[in-house]
């Protein structure tokens, strides 16, 4: 039992919470079973959870998908084992790397020039990874990216399987891939080990819940037991019920929900794009590769040739339109399009962009035009965080070996990563990125006026 | 048997009017529809249990939202009303011989229908060889337009439902771009009685005072309508509403009104000191 004993320590607790809430924060009774080892509802739960998503095992997550992508880099690779990921993978990925000295066989993801985004892994890329790193043990594939790209996952996961690697989706942003024939494969229905699915994305269920899935491939014991090394014995059954929850309703009801979100999202980009100035991208960007499939249901917009970040229009329309977005880069826009959104928050965002379009278009000379920078990987991200570090200003870091991340967040991608050379473009990248006000994450300093560096 | 309807003003303050029948109640894609009969006002329209116009007082609010602005508008040809499906704005209007088209955004295809049906007293214009109907979203509408208004009545419902849009910064923008250089964007503006409607009516304010040079509000008595007291929101990119009133020219049209005239024109932008405070606040 929480000490609040049902919210009667403290009546602010159910006056602002609600009863019925607060009678579900209850913890340590045995008929509620218990997240750590599950022999009774919690396990019928996650066998439903399994099932929705058509693989062998699920574990409900109450520390984000972040635990659930450590949880399988942590199962499938220790101490001085290789794992090729793409660079534009989620913090979290390398921050699991930086705790458990695995190495990182960085994959450079393709790049669209004209929206200066990051792309999908292309096969040939891969399989060239697999062979100069023959004993690596897993391969880490972002199923979609932020931007809905996907690579050809099918074919990865076969041409690592038979090189016996495992594969490992981040389907952070996948949720629905499950519950549609319109959307891009998902992570079990291609084959993969494991994936690590944030239901609080796009799945409806409460924020910091997550689910990771994986096939008889693992060992689900093994698996639990890695997730219990940082999973706190206090799980949170509201978290762990809106799982359940949201698990039923996909089931259900995932595929009407889906197929609203996607018409959404195709009314937006044809909106936008006649608006002229925007460019909201769609499946056309697909190569066949790179970006082998498109997310429908994203809805991102590329911002520059109306000559403003899309930083600067992420904060437009939340200051002056009331309206928030999931994040802005230097290029594009992001917005999450769900089936909780009413037809006027999609034609509100429309006109607003029309609106930023009439008052603050300029030239689009002076933007910096690339997202990615292909990383000098001097140390393993291990090696360079625990190192001994020194303090210097962040002009100073120039050629030296960062000690510490800095990203942008969202989207969380890591601009700089320990263990990695500060080159001339990254330090622009950072200058620019912290000019446009973007969200600077990472370093001891946070104002990011200087930098940790490795001693040499 | 009685029967009653009731809407609710606030959460604690209601209006009840005794209903001889039920004529309509009609589930649309967009809400739900009613049209009453009523003992003391005449028939009654309601959209979502929310009260819209009644056959007894809809005159003055019609009344209020048209002739403003075309007694300061020199020569209004083109008109787009947002809203207003049931057809009040577009009879009063069709009186003015000038204008040569009206453009009739109403997202809400079955309230057009419905009012055709029962509620002939403000429909009857909807059919003026002048009058264009267009069944979309209004914002949709708007933002495709520029230069293309000499006048821009949004007539909509509170902000509390489908018609949330309407009350936004990027609506008025929108607006803006589509009226000419001269135009005037004229919009139901709620009531400024009530703390629960004050929020809306402050924020609209502020949102239109940020789009237009000349922006105001002027206010009229709507017997049905919470607390009676109406307000209307006048926008401008060049007429003052008071300055710029034609009195003479307006009278010499000869218009038929039953609120309106142009002596109660520049009383209506006399504001009581709490609605002062509430828009400079
Ligand atoms: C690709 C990707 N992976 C993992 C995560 C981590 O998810 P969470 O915030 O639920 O811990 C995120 C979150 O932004 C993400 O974008």
């Amino acid at each position: 039992m929480p000490g609040h004993k049902g919210g009667r320590m403290n009546p602010e607790l159910p006056e602002y919470y609600g009863r019925l809430c607060m009678s579900l924060d209850v913890n340590s009774m045995k008929p509620l079973d218990n997240l750590g080892h599950p022999v009774g509802v919690i396990r019928d739960a996650q066998a439903l959870a399994a099932e929705a998503f058509g693989a062998d095992h699920a574990f409900f997550m109450v520390n984000g998908t972040t635990s659930a992508v450590q949880t399988m880099i942590w199962t499938t690779c220790g101490r001085g084992e290789k794992i090729i990921m793409p660079r534009n993978v989620h913090r979290s990925a390398i921050n699991a790397l930086v705790i458990n000295g695995a190495i990182p066989v960085y994959v450079n993801p393709g790049r669209n020039a004209r929206l200066g985004i990051p792309l999908g892994m292309g096969v040939e890329d891969v399989q060239r990874a697999i062979e100069q790193h023959p004993d690596a043990k897993a391969i880490l594939v972002n199923n979609p990216t932020y931007y809905g790209v996907c690579s050809d996952l099918e074919t990865i996961v076969s041409i690592a399987h038979a090189a016996g690697m495992k594969v490992l989706a981040d389907e952070a942003h996948g949720t629905h891939f499950y519950f549609s024939d319109r959307l891009p494969v998902s992570g079990m229905a291609a084959g993969c080990d494991m994936a690590a699915v944030s239901l609080h994305k796009t799945g409806g269920s409460l924020t910091q819940s997550s689910i990771l899935l994986s096939r008889n491939t693992v060992n689900p014991d093994y698996v639990r037991q890695m997730i219990t090394l940082t999973q706190s014995t206090s799980a949170n059954y509201l978290l762990l019920s809106s799982l359940d929850l949201a698990r039923r309703h996909l089931h259900f009801h995932g595929r009407e929900v889906y197929e609203k979100t996607i018409a959404f999202a195709e009314y937006a980009r044809e909106e936008i794009n006649r608006l002229g100035g925007y460019y909201a991208f769609g499946p056309e960007i697909c190569n066949g590769d790179t970006c082998f499939a498109f997310d429908l249901t994203k809805l991102s917009v590329h911002t520059r040739d109306i000559g403003q970040a899309g930083i600067e229009v992420y904060d437009l329309l939340r200051d002056d339109y009331g309206i928030q977005i999931e994040f802005g880069d230097v290029g594009n826009i992001l917005a999450i399009i769900s089936a909780g959104d009413r037809r006027m928050d999609v034609e509100r965002l429309i006109s607003a962009l029309a609106e930023i379009k009439r008052l603050h278009r300029k030239d689009p000379v002076g933007l910096f035009d690339h997202e990615y920078i292909d990383p000098d990987v001097a140390m393993t991200p291990e090696a360079a965080f625990v190192a001994q570090k020194e303090t210097v200003p962040l002009r100073a870091s120039l050629g030296r070996v960062a000690g510490e991340f800095v990203m942008s967040y969202p989207p969380g991608i890591p601009i700089l990563a320990p263990g990695e050379r500060v080159t001339p473009d990254i330090l622009e990248h950072i200058e620019f990125t912290k000019a446009k006000g973007c969200f600077m994450t990472g370093p001891l300093d946070m104002a990011l006026n200087n930098l940790q560096v490795v001693v040499s | 048997m009685e029967l009653w309807y009731t809407d609710k003003h606030t959460e604690d303050v209601r209006f009840s009017v005794k209903v001889k029948r039920q004529l309509a109640s009609h589930k649309s894609e967009i809400q739900q529809i009613d049209i009453l009969d009523t003992c003391g006002f005449g028939r009654v329209l309601v959209l979502d249990g929310e009260l819209m116009i009644t056959e007894k007082d809809e005159f003055i609010y019609h009344e209020m939202l048209t002739h403003v602005p075309m007694a300061v508008h020199p020569n209004v040809e083109t008109v787009l009303v947002v809203g207003g499906g049931d057809g009040g704005t577009v009879r009063e209007l069709a009186k003015y011989p000038s204008i040569r088209e009206i453009d009739l955004v109403e997202a809400d295809k079955e309230v057009v229908t419905l009012s055709s049906i029962h509620l002939p007293f403000t429909a009857c214009k909807l059919r003026d060889p002048r009058v264009r109907l267009h069944f979309e979203d209004g914002l949709r509408f708007v933002r495709g337009k520029k230069d293309a208004y000499d006048l821009i009545i949004v007539d909509c419902p509170d902000p509390y439902g489908p018609a949330e849009g309407l009350f936004t910064r990027e609506f008025y923008g929108n607006c803006c771009n589509a009226l000419k250089e001269d135009g005037i964007l004229i919009n139901q503006h709620e009531s400024p009685f009530y703390a629960a409607h004050q929020t809306s009516v402050k924020n609209a304010h502020a949102h239109i005072a940020i789009e237009f040079p000349v922006s105001t509000v002027y206010q009229c008595h709507i017997p049905s309508y919470p607390s009676g007291h109406w307000l209307f929101g006048f926008a401008s990119l060049k007429y003052d509403p008071v300055r710029d009133l034609d009195a003479a020219r307006w009278n010499a049209l000869g218009i038929a009104a039953r609120y309106y005239n142009t002596d109660l024109h520049r009383g209506a932008f006399a504001l009581p000191n709490y609605v002062k405070e509430l828009l400079n606040r």
